[in-house]
């Protein structure tokens, strides 16, 4: 997933871009709104700054980010009148250069021959979808995938799989459902390897990270590709819900520790959860987030941008 | 770095408790660390205001500042505060689901939440519990025509729950499929209708006009939000969109065994003014608990859920059992086996760790024991090493040399020196049991749950409730 296909004309680009954006502000109307009404023509005082700082936390930046955003704040622009433009601007601006860093699009390793993708996370949080789209994406850009159905636990999450192979056009490696899913991750390296695929994307069940059996689990599925490969998983994508409060800090650092996360997608950010969290996660972790998903269509996983974000976060313009 | 609330508002209750006289500053004080507790717990900001302002008008108003004990006043009207903004203590009467099916037959129940909540599996969930608890015969219908192979999964998961579906019409929208299950209900004559929903986002127009056309077409006695446990402060806004347009009868929290705090259940609660009814806390089919608002509260505040702990001990434990053992006990006699039984019992109440939740002023203990590398595979091992004696050296420990000691650490795996620890913690709980069996049955009360008294309190020495052996709750 480069950051947008170089053949792909400016129309497409704007066209991404305002749905990313919409899908965003629609999130953060709210968050918006409350600071226009705190900062129109106002002193930046102790009072307007609680208030700040409360408007971050409700947007789900937690109290850590939430503080240090504030406090930097404070430090230039206290007891200067500032309106609601600067404000959101400057904050906008605060929260960009934060997240920039960690905005890295997926790029496939055409010399591994297959790249090899775990996708881990907790139940609910999006995998499958992710997978589907994040297939349809690399297999326009003209790689091979193959498709690894490694959820054997959710009744029908391997159908669902194989219901976006089928319209893709991947193959799918699948097992029945209860079946070992470490034992189907070593099938499916093997078979992509025979196939020459570019990319083998692998599914997992959705897991509780305080679930130590499950964990552990996971853990085998990576020891048993590392036989074939031993630097197999190339990445091991975490897929985070979006709607997720400050348990999302637990979560990564968890399956960071364990199964050794390399980067993130967050889901569902067309809803009206704003995400914050990814500013608090950024500071904790750093992380790349490859990519945003912002609709349940084929083609709602966007690369991640931070100033898009930034901006969509605080209804800038 | 991540305390839990629960651990972090038994440090401000400690304080709090330990003083004498409190000053209205000590007390808003302690409202700061409330405040900013709740919200790193992810209750929503406006529910933590108005918390804090409650609590604050009661704390300060009444007698408290001048009662004996104020400290322990100001708990007791957080606690109270907490219980009343879950649900008021008690509001949970029955033990069943909770869920109104007075109705005639089929009495339609709608499952409505955000992708990926949890309403598939909590529909199988909640169809094992009317099943099995309640007799009812109950059919599932998914009208989740978007997810690729939603449909099938519920198909699924009821022949594994033995509950039956719908059959699917490919294509068949989602009012009708609503429709055709009413009328399948009426014409088989099923009690219950569980209507499964797609998921869908609150601010999606065109998705939620649909589930409230559903609702219009087959008026559900009762509609259950789904939402994560995990959610952040998006809860308030999905509970309110979501109880606007379909108006939610209650909710059902899911994961509420992840680690997240579960701030959202407050929040929703606070924004609907809908129960709690059920919290889904597994991935099996019976993983489904009733809501009990004064039992999480304690759980909160750092006093432990006492109630769950001993129902679940009831459940599992088996009368005779400890019949017996209580007679062996009045004798003075307590054996390997005993202690291999009661380690049994342990793990099948859900294992150390899920015990542990239940008890109070555990977060400190939790990480003494963390730190002392006590778990559920230590429990494991211990019952290897006694599985691995004789039943000479069970019954009559003093025979164990160190020869027998090298025999039995080989047979079970462990080491000598993990051997000897079970011992001396064997020797510790007979004579435990012994100072038991002279305080009597009142001792034994007293004794048992010293924690109630103060959250944080000690926990070491027999603070673990008569169960299990104390070995467990000292610090090493």
């Amino acid at each position: 997933m480069s950051e947008q296909d170089p053949n792909d004309q400016g129309e497409a680009r704007r066209s991404w871009f305002r749905r990313l954006r919409e899908g965003l502000s629609r999130s953060s109307s709210r968050l918006g709104g409350g600071i226009s009404a705190i900062f129109t023509k106002r002193k930046l005082d102790d009072a307007a700054l609680e208030e700040l700082e409360e408007l971050l936390i409700s947007a789900d930046l937690g109290v850590k980010a939430a503080t240090t955003l504030t406090a930097e704040f404070s430090r230039t622009r206290f007891g200067k009148e500032v309106t609601d433009e600067e404000v959101r601007g400057a904050l906008a601006g605060q929260i960009a250069t934060l997240l920039e860093p960690v905005a890295k699009p997926f790029v496939p390793d055409r010399a591994k021959r297959p790249h090899v993708v775990l996708v881990v996370g907790v139940n609910g949080s999006g995998k499958t979808t992710t997978i589907g789209k994040l297939a349809k994406r690399l297999v326009e850009e003209g790689h091979k995938v193959v498709l690894a159905a490694g959820d054997t636990f959710r009744a029908a999450a391997i159908e669902q799989l194989q219901i976006w192979g089928e319209r893709i056009g991947c193959p799918v490696v699948a097992r029945d459902q209860g079946a070992d899913a470490a034992g189907l991750a070593f099938d499916a390296l093997e078979q992509a390897r025979r196939q020459g695929a570019d990319v083998l994307l692998i599914d997992t069940a959705g897991r509780l990270h305080n679930k130590a059996g499950l964990m552990a689990e996971l853990q085998k599925v990576i020891r048993v590709l590392k036989k074939l490969d031993p630097e197999a998983p190339h990445d091991v994508v975490l897929v985070l819900d979006a709607t997720t409060g400050q348990n999302a800090l637990q979560q990564v650092a968890t399956f960071r520790e364990l199964v050794n996360v390399t980067g993130l997608v967050v889901t569902k950010l067309d809803g009206s959860a704003k995400g914050g969290v990814l500013v608090a996660l950024a500071e904790a972790q750093g992380l790349p987030v490859h990519a945003v998903g912002v609709g349940e269509g084929a083609d709602d996983l966007r690369p991640f941008s931070a100033e898009a974000f930034a901006k969509g976060l605080l209804g800038v313009g | 770095m991540f305390e839990s609330l629960q651990s972090r508002l038994s440090d401000v209750f400690g304080k709090l408790t330990r003083r004498g006289a409190l000053s209205e500053a000590d007390v808003q004080a302690a409202l700061r660390e409330v405040r900013v507790a709740l919200l790193e717990a992810d209750v929503a900001l406006p529910v933590v205001k108005d918390f804090v302002e409650r609590v604050r008008d009661k704390a300060v108003g009444q007698e408290v500042l001048r009662s004996v004990t104020p400290g322990q006043q100001v708990v007791k009207i957080v606690n109270d505060e907490l219980v009343e903004m879950l649900g008021g203590a008690g509001a949970q009467g029955d033990s069943g689901t909770g869920l109104d099916l007075a109705a005639t037959p089929p009495v339609p129940v709608m499952l409505v939440g955000l992708q990926g909540s949890g309403k598939t599996t909590s529909c199988g969930k909640i169809a094992v519990r009317l099943k099995d608890r309640e007799r009812k015969k109950v059919l599932m219908a998914s009208l989740d025509v978007r997810r690729p192979a939603a449909q099938q999964q519920l198909a699924v998961l009821g022949q594994q729950a033995g509950v039956a579906t719908l059959p699917i019409v490919p294509g068949e929208p989602p009012v009708a499929i609503a429709r055709r299950a009413m009328t399948t209900g009426a014409l088989e004559g099923y009690d219950v209708v569980l209507l499964d929903t797609a998921g869908r986002l609150a601010i999606d127009e065109a998705l939620m006009a649909e589930v409230a056309e559903v609702r219009e077409a087959v008026k559900p006695r009762e509609t259950l939000l789904v939402a994560d446990a995990m959610t952040g402060q998006d809860a308030v806004n999905v509970a309110q969109a979501f109880n606007e347009r379909v108006g939610v009868t209650g909710i059902v929290l899911t994961r509420v065994d992840g680690d997240a705090r579960g701030g959202a259940a407050l929040s929703m609660r606070a924004v609907t003014g809908r129960p709690i009814k059920l919290l889904g806390v597994g991935e099996k089919l019976d993983a489904l608990e009733a809501f009990h608002p004064d039992r999480v509260a304690s759980r909160i505040l750092g006093m432990g859920d006492i109630v769950s702990l001993v129902e679940r001990a009831a459940e599992t434990i088996e009368a005779e059992e400890a019949e017996k053992l209580a007679r062996k006990l009045e004798k003075g006699k307590f054996d390997l086996d005993d202690m291999a039984q009661q380690l049994r019992q342990l793990t099948k109440m859900g294992g150390l760790s899920q015990l542990m939740n239940l008890l109070p002023g555990t977060p400190k203990i939790q990480q003494q024991m963390k730190n002392a590398k006590i778990d559920d595979k230590m429990v494991k091992r211990q019952i290897a090493i006694i599985s691995s004696m004789t039943a000479q050296e069970r019954r009559h420990p003093e025979v164990i040399k160190a020869s027998r000691r090298q025999r039995i650490a080989a047979g079970s795996g462990t080491s000598v020196p993990e051997v000897n620890k079970l011992l001396k913690q064997f020797a510790d709980a007979s004579k435990m049991m012994k100072r038991v069996q002279k305080l009597g049955k009142k001792g034994l009360a007293r004794a048992g749950l010293p924690g109630l008294g103060g959250p944080g309190g000690g926990m070491g020495g027999g603070g673990m409730g008569g169960g299990l052996p104390p070995g467990f709750g000292k610090r090493r």
